[in-house]
């Protein structure tokens, strides 16, 4: 599996910060310093004790590392084979022994990307069940492995848009927000909900999504989605939405229950159902009968 | 003075002493007196106007509370508070405020939602007690004025839902008025300028929310109070309609005297209102408008929908066609003026006229002031089921994505069984409401020409079964009864005519001791009579004629 999209910000390390702080922290006695000298020792330790685990580590690994570079170029070749393998089981039919496409069923799928096998195949899209308006979401019908083979062997074949890796959440929240209403509530809603679309297709609801699965459906525009590519949303903007859908996803109601989220049908819904509902039992209960 | 202290019947405690000195100067015992013991009658469908009345009393105290913290300003501010997904945006300071009541006031988000679900309950009350006064006849003459009132009141009801939808300025409540707007510029000839009357400019220009704001708290709740007085006033003045029934005529009122029943159960009736509303409002989330997001007129999201007492309009304009008219030297007239400003003109036209249509149809110019049961009034009773059908129809269409999308329809299939549906549905239900109507009608007077059923199976000597039935009144020679119908719900049970013990008191639970009530039936001779009588006592009839032991005045026939 490559990645074109590292996105693996350091953790900002905060062990210098705290020992200046040490420093500069005024303490007047001499048990105080002593006290120091005894911390600054064991820092000391400390740190040798770093070192040594380090290069002990790095002795272990160039005695592995070699192995298992070999491992790994016959485990790529193991897993292209093995993706080919599941590709003509399982989706030759509608995509065509050469990844062409077949007319009236499916796609090629030259250069379409390890992206789009990701989303499809992880969210149960693929393989589909038939031929309708849109493929609906179920349960997954490979594992992890079998998805990674899979896209070991679509992206070998004309490459396009890999499957990014790293912490896909680091966005600004706020930006993710308006990003999101600008391009993506006029089908998802406002939170992702989902919302209807013309003759049967529909946005669908961002609730079960996982942050790659986002991801990769904006990479590689699924069903009737429009395809953002990186010019149109930057990796950073992308990870401001995911940001944001997930954060709302998961925020609580402050307000009560959410009743879907939907707004004035089913606040409509609720008065009718609920609020007239109870307040008939309470005429009821003072008027009196004909 | 020629009230002494040995007058008969004067006071001579200090408060007593005080409240004749205060009647001296305003005199208001006599009127106090006659209204304290105004008669009203208290059937449960008498209390849906009172649901209406006391959640408009809701609206009024919780929107002041909002008013403390609101500030209706389009004036751009950077948002800095509590919501963390929206600090740094850009947004009006309107939109600011509701996020900061929602967030950092005590008991704004609680208040604003108290609002929020009266204000749905207050419309749905309105049109549930419209329904009420349609399908049985209390708009009838000499009551006309008032039901041109209360349409007033449903229509300005929906304004000021509709302006007070569009305050926050969120992205949802901006979709709605970009709407108005759009509706407003459908208008043919005078529509652009009356868009720039209303807006001061292009939309959304500065000063809308300012506008809507004074209109919403100020113009439209002012003249909603006055003609609520009005209609109350007028309500009083010309006695409230019963129903037919046992010792109920033209010309009385039978019920509960204002004062202490009627006062102690509309008391009652404020705090269940009042509870259900806050038990929404602290139980089910309504209008988040954190989530929807500041308004953008760049930004739309799928299922904007008005709240629902406007969604039949919003319904009326997905379902109707896209015919725009284009004439000659550039004039073009939107699709959106057929189904957003005529439709409803329509609609709200024939509502208020109705009483006057029925009488010019009928020539039934008399007054009434005893109601009709639906089913004696055929024609108004399919034609109301036949407005609410198309109603509802508009309604539901409002909402078509968010039904398509949650039942997996298609929505171009739900826009046409719309559109069919608008056509087809309203006549269907005239029909078979008529016909129901008929069939409610005629076994009306089949049981009180053949008796009750009492599901006695009697076999005669030559091997014939007949049911017994049991007549409710005197027969004649072939055993028909001789009854005529009344108007009144005709008894179809053998327990409504005391066949079985009555049913023991109690809504919750029982206030009757039950062995208590199986010894006055023992005592009580089986039989009508008794019965009737008991009718007659729990309905509180009122002995109104005036009070002669008390030397009172000769009363007006009907108070």
């Amino acid at each position: 599996m490559s990645t074109t999209n590292p996105q693996s910000d350091a953790q900002p390390d905060d062990v210098p910060r705290r020992g200046r702080a040490l420093r500069t922290e005024d303490t007047p006695a001499a048990a105080a310093r002593s006290r120091r000298l005894s911390k600054a020792r064991r820092r000391v330790a400390n740190v040798a004790g770093l070192m040594a685990a380090l290069v002990l580590t790095g002795a272990l690994y160039s005695t592995i590392a070699p192995a298992h570079a070999e491992e790994a170029g016959a485990s790529s070749d193991a897993d292209y084979e093995a993706g080919r393998e599941i590709y003509q089981n399982s989706c030759i039919t509608c995509h065509g022994e050469n990844l062409e496409g077949v007319d009236g069923r499916g796609p090629s799928l030259i250069g379409v990307g390890g992206a789009a096998v990701y989303f499809q195949v992880h969210t149960g899209r693929m393989p589909l069940v038939r031929q309708a308006e849109q493929g609906p979401d179920k349960p997954v019908v490979f594992s992890e492995e079998q998805i990674d083979q899979l896209i070991t062997y679509i992206q070998a074949n004309g490459g396009g848009p890999a499957v990014p890796s790293g912490n896909l959440r680091d966005g600004d929240l706020a930006l993710g927000g308006e990003l999101f209403r600008l391009n993506c509530a006029s089908c998802h809603n406002f939170v992702g909900e989902g919302g209807a679309l013309s003759s049967g297709k529909y946005a669908p609801s961002l609730h079960d999504a996982d942050d790659l699965e986002i991801y990769t459906a904006m990479l590689s525009g699924p069903e009737n989605m429009p395809v953002f590519g990186d010019n149109q949303l930057t990796p950073e903007e992308k990870r401001s939405i995911i940001n944001y859908i997930q954060t709302v996803t998961e925020m609580p109601d402050p307000g009560g229950a959410g009743i879907g989220r939907i707004g004035p049908v089913g606040e409509g819904l609720v008065i009718w159902v609920v609020g007239i509902s109870a307040l008939m039992f309470g005429i009821f209960w003072m008027g009196t009968k004909a | 003075m020629a009230r002494t202290a040995t007058a008969p019947g004067a006071p001579t405690t200090r408060l007593g002493k005080a409240a004749v000195d205060f009647d001296d100067r305003l005199i208001v015992a006599g009127p106090l007196r006659r209204t304290l013991n105004k008669v009203f009658p208290d059937h449960w469908s008498f209390l849906l106007g009172e649901i209406a009345l006391y959640s408009f009393i809701v609206l009024l105290l919780s929107g002041t509370y909002l008013t403390f913290f609101f500030d209706a300003s389009m004036r751009e501010v950077v948002y800095n508070g509590s919501y963390a997904p929206l600090r740094g945006v850009e947004m009006s300071a309107a939109y600011d405020s509701a996020l900061d009541l929602s967030f950092d006031v005590r008991g704004g988000l609680f208040m604003r939602q108290v609002h929020h679900w009266a204000a749905l309950l207050f419309v749905a009350s309105i049109i549930l007690h419209l329904l009420r006064i349609f399908f049985t006849g209390a708009f009838r003459r000499p009551r006309e004025t008032n039901w041109l009132i209360g349409v007033g009141l449903l229509v300005l009801a929906i304004l000021e839902g509709a302006t007070g939808y569009t305050l926050p300025d969120d992205l949802l409540s901006g979709t709605g008025l970009r709407i108005i707007s759009a509706i407003i510029l459908a208008i043919p000839v005078i529509g652009t300028w009356a868009h720039f009357a209303v807006f001061g400019g292009d939309f959304p220009g500065e000063l809308i929310i300012g506008r809507f704001y004074i209109v919403h708290v100020l113009l439209i709740p002012a003249i909603l109070l006055a003609l609520i007085a009005v209609h109350m006033l007028m309500l009083v003045k010309q006695k409230h309609t019963q129903f037919p029934g046992p010792g109920r005529t033209e010309h009385n009122v039978v019920g509960n005297r204002l004062f202490p029943t009627f006062a102690a159960k509309a008391g009652g009736l404020f705090f269940v209102v009042f509870g259900v509303i806050a038990m929404l409002a602290g139980l089910v989330q309504i209008n988040p408008i954190w989530l929807w997001g500041p308004y953008n007129p760049a930004q739309v999201s799928a299922a904007s929908q008005p709240d629902w007492y406007v969604m039949f309009l919003d319904g009326s304009t997905r379902l109707f066609p896209a015919w725009d008219i284009n004439l000659p030297g550039d004039y073009t007239i939107p699709a959106l003026f057929w189904p957003t400003l005529i439709l409803p003109g329509i609609l709200f036209t024939l509502l208020a006229l109705y009483p006057m249509i029925e009488r010019k149809l009928t020539g039934d110019t008399a007054a009434h002031h005893l109601l009709q049961r639906p089913r004696d009034v055929p024609v108004r009773t399919s034609l109301g089921a036949m407005a609410v059908t198309f109603y509802f129809w508009l309604m539901i269409s409002g909402g078509n994505d968010v039904i398509a999308d949650k039942f997996q329809l298609s929505l171009n299939a739900m826009t046409w069984v719309g559109r069919l549906g608008l056509v087809i549905l309203p006549p269907l239900v005239y029909v078979i409401t008529y016909r129901i109507c008929l069939g409610l009608q005629k076994h009306d007077r089949e049981v009180l020409e053949h008796g009750i059923e009492t599901g006695v199976i009697r076999r005669l000597p030559h091997g014939e079964f007949i049911e017994v039935h049991q007549p409710l009144g005197p027969v004649d020679a072939h055993g028909h009864g001789q009854l005529a119908y009344g108007g009144a719900p005709v008894p179809k049970k053998m327990n409504q005519i005391g066949g079985a013990r009555r049913a023991i008191r109690g809504f919750f639970t029982p206030i009757e001791e039950p062995t208590a009530v199986e010894l006055e039936q023992r005592r009580e001779a089986r039989g009508l009579a008794a019965a009737e009588d008991r009718d007659l006592t729990t309905s509180g009839r009122p002995s109104e004629g005036g009070r002669p032991s008390e030397g009172g005045k000769p009363q007006e026939p009907r108070d």
